[in-house]
């Protein structure tokens, strides 16, 4: 699984990053998390508010930071 | 019709001024700790622990509400919105929006890009951006709370006016050949799978996160703000803030502005500075320039902003807004007395 976390650095970007982290451990999944952090890198996924989550080429949510159990349920759907 | 009145006078004395709270709090500090309620100290201190237990009251309840009622309008859905509309119209729907969209202060650059690529006039996106920060739910009742309805409204529809005024004058010089290149090129995308369906469960969830985050993010500066707000209060003579800040100086809305712009704070903690300002005697429209100035710009924003637009459009952006507020600053000076 590849999971892109969009978002300037923000506190809420970084917060997100935590949570997938601990969402990945709650349904004991490993997956590569890349942080990007460029603004036309942003733009061309289409994505608007920040932080969003990009898994597997999807987006899958945007300007939201999910609790860890909300994100493990939505990732444990993508697997 | 009375008795709706008095019904209203007393939800709105209860919940929103919290007048039971400000006794209570008045009554523990003279019958418990014996202090003198004429001293400076009382003073200072009494409005110490009234602001911050009612802000910190309101402000979880208001980000609840408000939070619930955003999850509705993504910016994406935001935008979707907005390019159906063209002129004016456009610029008053992006200054509606602008109140109800939730979107932190760091994204303001992709919705930028994202509005610009989508073939937005600039001026729309910047109707957008300046109401954004301006006008929101929480700090609207906030404001209520302190200085009563009628300013709080007359403040929503100053606020909205100064957006699409904004965004006009904008489109008006032209500026969208100010933009920095990289905005407008590359492909357009169409952000469909950006939306998912979202429960009741999912909202209050969100909400909730909401709560929590803000408080987090904002209680150091309602500390700070009611701090320096009860140092005014009890102990800075009334006539050292009416030399500089009262009606008579001239230039009392133009030094308030000129303050508040480059400050990063947060409204609610602006708030009990300009409850304790107008106290003390300062002008109503002093007080909502200081306002307005330190939540409409501030320095990193403006930095922020500067990725994607080229000076020449961030200072007319800059000029308009200040200008703007300087103006409602006189103009409640002069007619504020319609309103308290």
């Amino acid at each position: 699984m590849n999971i892109k976390v969009l978002g300037s650095g923000c506190s809420n970007c970084i917060r997100l990053e935590k949570n997938v982290y601990e969402a990945l451990k709650q349904i004991g999944k490993e997956a590569t998390v890349e942080k990007v952090t460029d603004y036309s890198e942003i733009a061309s996924y289409g994505v608007l508010g920040t932080p969003a989550l990009v898994v597997n080429g999807k987006v899958l949510f945007s300007s939201r930071v999910p609790a860890p159990f909300t994100l493990a349920e939505m990732l444990r759907k993508e697997v | 019709m009375q008795v709706i009145k008095d019904i209203f006078i007393w939800l709105n004395d209860a919940l929103l001024k919290m007048t039971w709270l400000e006794n209570l709090i008045n009554s523990l500090l003279t019958n418990g700790f014996g202090m003198d309620e004429t001293g400076y100290l009382f003073k200072a201190v009494s409005f110490f622990m009234f602001d911050v237990v009612k802000i910190f009251i309101l402000l979880s309840v208001l980000i609840y509400i408000s939070s619930y009622i955003q999850s509705h309008f993504s910016p994406e859905r935001t935008k979707r919105i907005l390019t159906k509309f063209k002129g004016i119209p456009g610029n008053i729907i992006g200054a509606l929006l602008g109140t109800v969209t939730p979107f932190c202060s760091c994204s303001s650059i992709p919705i930028f890009i994202g509005f610009t690529k989508a073939g937005l006039p600039v001026g729309v996106t910047f109707s957008f951006l300046i109401s954004s920060p301006l006008v929101d739910l929480a700090s609207v009742i906030l404001l209520a709370s302190i200085f009563g309805w009628p300013v709080a409204l007359a403040y929503v529809v100053v606020g909205l006016v100064i957006a699409v005024i904004g965004g006009t004058l904008i489109d008006k010089f032209h500026m969208e050949n100010y933009v920095e290149d990289f905005v407008t090129q590359g492909p357009v995308i169409v952000t469909d799978s950006v939306e998912i369906e979202t429960t009741r469960k999912e909202r209050h969830l969100y909400a909730w996160e909401q709560v929590k985050e803000i408080i987090k993010k904002v209680w150091i500066y309602i500390l700070i703000g009611v701090s320096i707000g009860a140092t005014i209060h009890g102990f800075i003579p009334q006539n050292i803030i009416e030399t500089v800040l009262g009606d008579n100086n001239p230039f009392s809305v133009l030094i308030a502005t000129v303050v508040g712009v480059p400050m990063y704070a947060d409204i609610f903690g602006t708030l009990p500075i300009a409850e304790a300002l107008v106290l003390k005697g300062v002008g109503i429209g002093t007080v909502l320039a200081f306002m307005m100035a330190v939540t409409a710009l501030s320095l990193p924003s403006i930095v922020l902003l500067k990725k994607v637009v080229k000076t020449r459009l961030l200072v007319t952006f800059v000029t308009i807004v200040v200008i703007g507020i300087i103006i409602t600053g006189y103009l409640f000076n002069i007619f504020g007395y319609l309103f308290i």
